[in-house]
């Protein structure tokens, strides 16, 4: 029988402030943490959390890793110098789209205007993607299996798809897992902006009929897993569990998704399987729902496809209309919202949502976060992401 | 080189060290790396440093044996000199 995978600890640094708490409270409020159409961490001051040391070496996704892991790890008990788990036993896996290009971009400025010998010995680990994961591994003396995830925007739910399966297989006993982006960069927004995947209106309006583009976001966001077993043998809190894990590919363009939306719909499919669940079996759908016209529309197509007609009943809201689109960062931020959701029994707002596109004809759960009526089992969703590459990996979680 | 000189370069290696982390009581001729929790990667950093603003090479294996802040300061004190 499949093991089941409890999540014992979630921690975020997003738009929305630092912390999971600041997370699920202001989107499940319908606020908004972009500013000036960009979704920054304005509150995350590194300094505030990590030592100089550590702070100056680390690239601001990985900087966004550590604090996201250290709250998701306190949560789950492991602290001080016991672990409550066998650290030999436990991963690390981080995913980021494109890592660190705060400091690829800041030391190609060194080598034009200094040359080759100022540039800097920190570049290397600080601009390898693996960084975040590395990093934080040493930093709690995690010693299983660690890497990290790249598949554009799908990377944080693949790193917790990898975690799911190690865990499930027993290769570990606890897996850490999430994602991060600092993206913000000049080079980014330049390169974004240019292929016409950034919103000119700077405005975050998932499946709205207006939405022209997404919003740059950062964030970091992390989860502990580990077995159900494990987390009642040592008493720890259980906040939800990943139930289904599906991932595939579009094989179909490089940037554009399947307008068909079929390599999602497979995904989709295959999550609910994974978790031997019907299209019945789920009450909500947090959505990748980026804004961009091809997304939203390909991916309203997908879940039809998936779902059939329950995807008609369900609701279905983007976490992106309240902090943008934190790339890397995005399946974890959004895994670690759906956990906290269900657990409160609702579906907060696709926020700002207000004019209905033909080809965008679901529930998108405008205003106000809505209750989810129970129904006699646990509250489940799947939490989407799809990236660049054609990479799409769902998630099937379900409350505690 | 005068001793005012190497007391210029120790400043200096101070306020580098410890914007690399070190913690500025713990600095001093006597202190090593290890103590200082200065590692190889700093010691690249520092000798960036030390080229641009002494003109002075320090090396891998001019690094090698150095153990401490007084051992980088004569170093450079003594090439800044020729």
């Amino acid at each position: 029988m499949t093991r089941r995978i409890a999540v014992t600890g979630i921690g975020a640094i997003t738009p929305l402030g630092v912390g999971a708490d600041a997370l699920i409270d202001r989107w499940s409020a319908g606020e908004s943490g972009i500013e000036d159409g960009l979704g920054r961490c304005v509150d995350f001051e590194p300094e505030e959390h990590l030592a100089k040391k550590e702070a100056r070496r680390a690239d601001r996704f990985t900087q966004l890793s550590l604090v996201a892991c250290a709250e998701a790890l306190a949560q789950t008990g492991w602290e001080g110098e016991k672990p409550p788990l066998d650290p030999e036993r436990t991963g690390c896996i981080m995913g980021t789209g494109i890592g660190g290009i705060g400091t690829i971009e800041e030391q190609l400025t060194v080598l034009h205007e200094r040359g080759v010998d100022a540039v800097s010995p920190l570049a290397v680990p600080m601009m390898m993607a693996n960084a975040a994961a590395g990093v934080v591994a040493m930093h709690h003396g995690l010693k299983g299996q660690c890497y990290g995830t790249v598949s554009a925007c799908a990377a944080g739910a693949h790193a917790i798809g990898a975690g799911l399966r190690m865990v499930q297989y027993g290769d570990v006993d606890a897996c850490l897992v999430g994602g991060a982006e600092a993206g913000i960069t000049p080079l980014a927004q330049a390169a974004f902006a240019r292929m016409g995947a950034t919103s000119p209106s700077g405005i975050s309006r998932p499946f709205d009929a207006r939405r022209d583009g997404f919003i740059m976001g950062e964030a970091g966001a992390a989860l502990v897993l580990e077995t159900e077993e494990s987390a009642q043998e040592r008493g720890a809190e259980i906040l939800g569990y990943v139930i289904g894990y599906g991932a595939t590919a579009d094989a179909h363009h490089l940037t554009a998704p399947d307008p068909s939306g079929d390599g999602a719909a497979r995904a989709i499919k295959l999550a609910l399987a994974d978790a031997e669940i019907g299209p019945d079996g789920i009450d909500w759908v947090n959505a990748h729902g980026t804004s961009t016209p091809l997304n939203d529309q390909s991916e309203t197509e997908a879940l039809k496809t998936a779902l059939g007609d329950r995807a008609h009943e369900l609701p279905v809201s983007s976490l992106k209309s309240s902090i943008g689109h934190t790339l890397g960062a995005a399946g974890a931020v959004e895994a670690a919202a759906t956990v906290l959701a269900l657990r409160r029994g609702i579906a907060p707002p696709t926020v700002g949502w207000e004019e209905r596109d033909d080809s965008c004809d679901l529930d998108y759960v405008p205003g106000e976060a809505r209750s989810l009526p129970g129904n006699g089992r646990p509250l489940r969703a799947i939490s989407n992401s799809f990236g660049f590459g054609g990479h799409n990996a769902v998630l099937t979680i379900e409350a505690s | 080189m005068a001793s005012a000189d190497k007391d210029q370069i120790q400043e200096r290696m101070t306020e580098a060290l410890e914007s690399f982390g070190a913690d500025r009581e713990a600095i001093n001729r006597d202190a090593d790396w290890e103590s200082l929790d200065i590692d190889s990667l700093d010691l690249v950093e520092l000798a960036q440093i030390v080229e641009e603003e002494y003109g002075v090479q320090m090396k891998e294996e001019d690094m090698k044996n150095m153990k401490t802040v007084g051992d980088a300061v004569d170093f450079v004190a003594e090439r800044a000199k020729s």
